[in-house]
């Protein structure tokens, strides 16, 4: 049943094809997605935005193996998902970061090791201390999670799901939940590991700002049923730090994108 | 490291600030009320039964004063401990066996929903029947003796138990489910990596509750044909009009069921160490 994964680099990471999703709720169905049909060349940085509804979470859950699709095909790194999920190919980072309050924010990064099979760490890749590290937790691998604040935890959640070193990292609004300052922080940290891991990224984000800083594609979907709305390209001078929101370029492209939604 | 790096842990240094000194003190005197104003109420209470014993001329059989029952209690101390031991041993023993099948049972259910559905109405209707009925058909049952007590002590225990655990069980978020499914963890990690512990908060709260039952299981159970224990002690005293043996009695049931509680709350801070009502 389980395709082979494909060897990195000669294959994108994620191809979907025509892939529909229907949601049964009380005596009606609900198309989340429709149709969605997209290109991932591995080692990009895709957002993806659009309003409440548009199922961009439900997306984000067919590429984990969360979610069936009922029509189309997706493929991951050229296999199925099931084959990229249990290959540990791909990591999540979910809203609220889904941290076991009774582990210690180390043993919360470690926890991938201990179920779904015991296996070494692949080779070269980081371990759970080194991890926490490259996330700002150096000196905070005892800490509990109610001992930390929430951009804290949701720095554990990275790093535990960056354990292993997965070809793509799936964020389903992960800052949504957190205060602007420490967003921003976490985005151009976000960046820097990105670019330090070679990881690809799919993030999902309702913050218009958030797709355009970050992505060097913006998938702007519309709701209900949720569909492809455009592909936005963003072309912003690199590496990206926080102050290039503040140029013209960067409004003029958020402008855009903002028009693109408003169409939705 | 480019920017931030989250900060090491700072303790707080004590300043000698006046008003952090008054906040202190402010913290010290409210302390100091929580653990005195008790007692001065319990204190009051006991003053207001010795005056009404003794105003009213109340018959020493009807009620005693409380120094009669402080008199009672010394005087009679090893009597009252050899009755407390064997009521002990029954909530002790009930509490583990009753706990311990609510525990194995919610874990069946929260497994094999068929089984739930078969059995969870019938657990629900054989707890609605009170304890004083089931008293007497348990020792039809189980013969007089030790076992009838120990069977009503974990009856008693175990319907609240079953329910909480299951609904501990059951109360894992549904995005650490989705997080063990990318994980691709089987079916016993989620239940021992996630479930059990997420679980402990309701079961502990459960535990608490089943401290105090389980004595007054084994205490109901104790009225019933049977020559020790403090159930059987407070049946004596009452036929007997021994008012202060009846109140030390009581006194030395509530002491244990207190103290019982008392360790289950402790085990309850060693092991649920992080906070409950935070789900991170």
């Amino acid at each position: 049943m389980l395709g082979p994964v494909a060897p990195a680099g000669d294959c994108p990471a994620l191809e979907c094809e025509d892939v529909g999703v229907r949601f049964r709720a009380e005596r009606r169905t609900v198309t989340a997605l429709e149709r969605i049909t997209l290109r991932v060349p591995a080692g990009s940085l895709l957002t993806v935005l659009g309003p409440s509804g548009c199922g961009k979470s439900t997306l984000l859950r067919v590429i984990a193996d969360i979610v069936p699709p009922h029509t189309g095909s997706m493929r991951v790194l050229g296999g199925t998902p099931e084959a990229a999920r249990r290959a540990r190919q791909i990591g999540f980072v979910f809203q609220d970061a889904a941290l076991l309050p009774w582990r210690s924010a180390l043993d919360n990064v470690r926890l991938p090791l201990e179920v779904g099979g015991r296996r070494p760490l692949p080779p070269g890749s980081k371990g759970p201390e080194e991890l926490l590290a490259l996330v700002g937790l150096a000196g905070w691998e005892r800490a509990l999670p109610h001992e930390l604040s929430g951009g804290m935890r949701q720095r554990v959640a990275i790093a535990r799901a960056l354990l292993g070193g997965p070809r793509i990292l799936l964020m389903d609004e992960p800052f949504g939940a957190l205060d602007e300052i420490t967003r921003d922080r976490l985005n151009e940290e976000l960046l820097r590991i990105w670019q330090e891991t070679g990881t690809t990224i799919v993030f999902v984000t309702h913050s218009i700002y958030e797709a355009a800083f970050l992505g060097r594609e913006v998938l702007v979907l519309a709701a209900r049923p949720g569909r492809v709305r455009a592909l936005v390209p963003i072309d912003l001078p690199e590496p990206r730090r926080l102050p290039v929101r503040e140029t013209a370029e960067f409004m003029r492209q958020a402008a855009h994108l903002r028009a693109v939604l408003e169409t939705c | 490291m480019p920017t931030m790096q989250a900060a090491a842990p700072v303790t707080a240094e004590p300043q000698a600030d006046p008003a952090d000194r008054a906040e202190r003190a402010a913290l010290i005197r409210e302390r100091a009320r929580r653990i005195l104003l008790p007692i001065a109420g319990g204190l009051s209470l006991l003053f207001v039964w010795w005056a009404l014993v003794a105003l009213l001329h109340v018959k020493p059989f009807i009620a005693p004063s409380p120094e009669v029952v402080a008199h009672t209690l010394y005087d009679r101390f090893g009597m009252l401990m050899a009755n407390l031991l064997p009521t002990a041993i029954e909530a002790v023993g009930g509490f583990i066996i009753g706990n311990f099948g609510a525990v194995l049972l919610a874990t069946l259910f929260v497994h094999r929903r068929t089984v739930e559905l078969a059995f969870f109405p019938v657990a629900v209707l054989i707890n609605s029947i009170p304890v004083v009925a089931k008293a007497p058909i348990l020792l039809l049952l189980l013969g007089n003796g030790l076992a009838p007590k120990v069977a009503i002590a974990a009856i008693i225990c175990f319907f609240p138990t079953l329910v909480n655990m299951v609904r501990g069980l059951q109360a894992v978020s549904p995005q650490a489910m989705e997080l063990m499914h990318v994980l691709s963890a089987s079916k016993r990690e989620v239940f021992f990596k996630l479930r059990l512990q997420s679980s402990l908060p309701f079961l502990f709260s459960a535990l608490k509750i089943a401290a105090s039952t389980a004595t007054v299981g084994a205490i109901v159970g104790e009225w019933i044909g049977s020559q020790v224990g403090i159930g059987a002690l407070i049946v004596q005293a009452t036929y007997n009009f021994d008012s202060a043996l009846l109140y030390a009695t009581v006194l030395c049931g509530s002491a244990f069921s207190v103290l019982f509680f008392l360790v289950i709350r402790l085990i309850e801070r060693l092991v649920v160490r992080w906070d409950a009502g935070v789900a991170a």
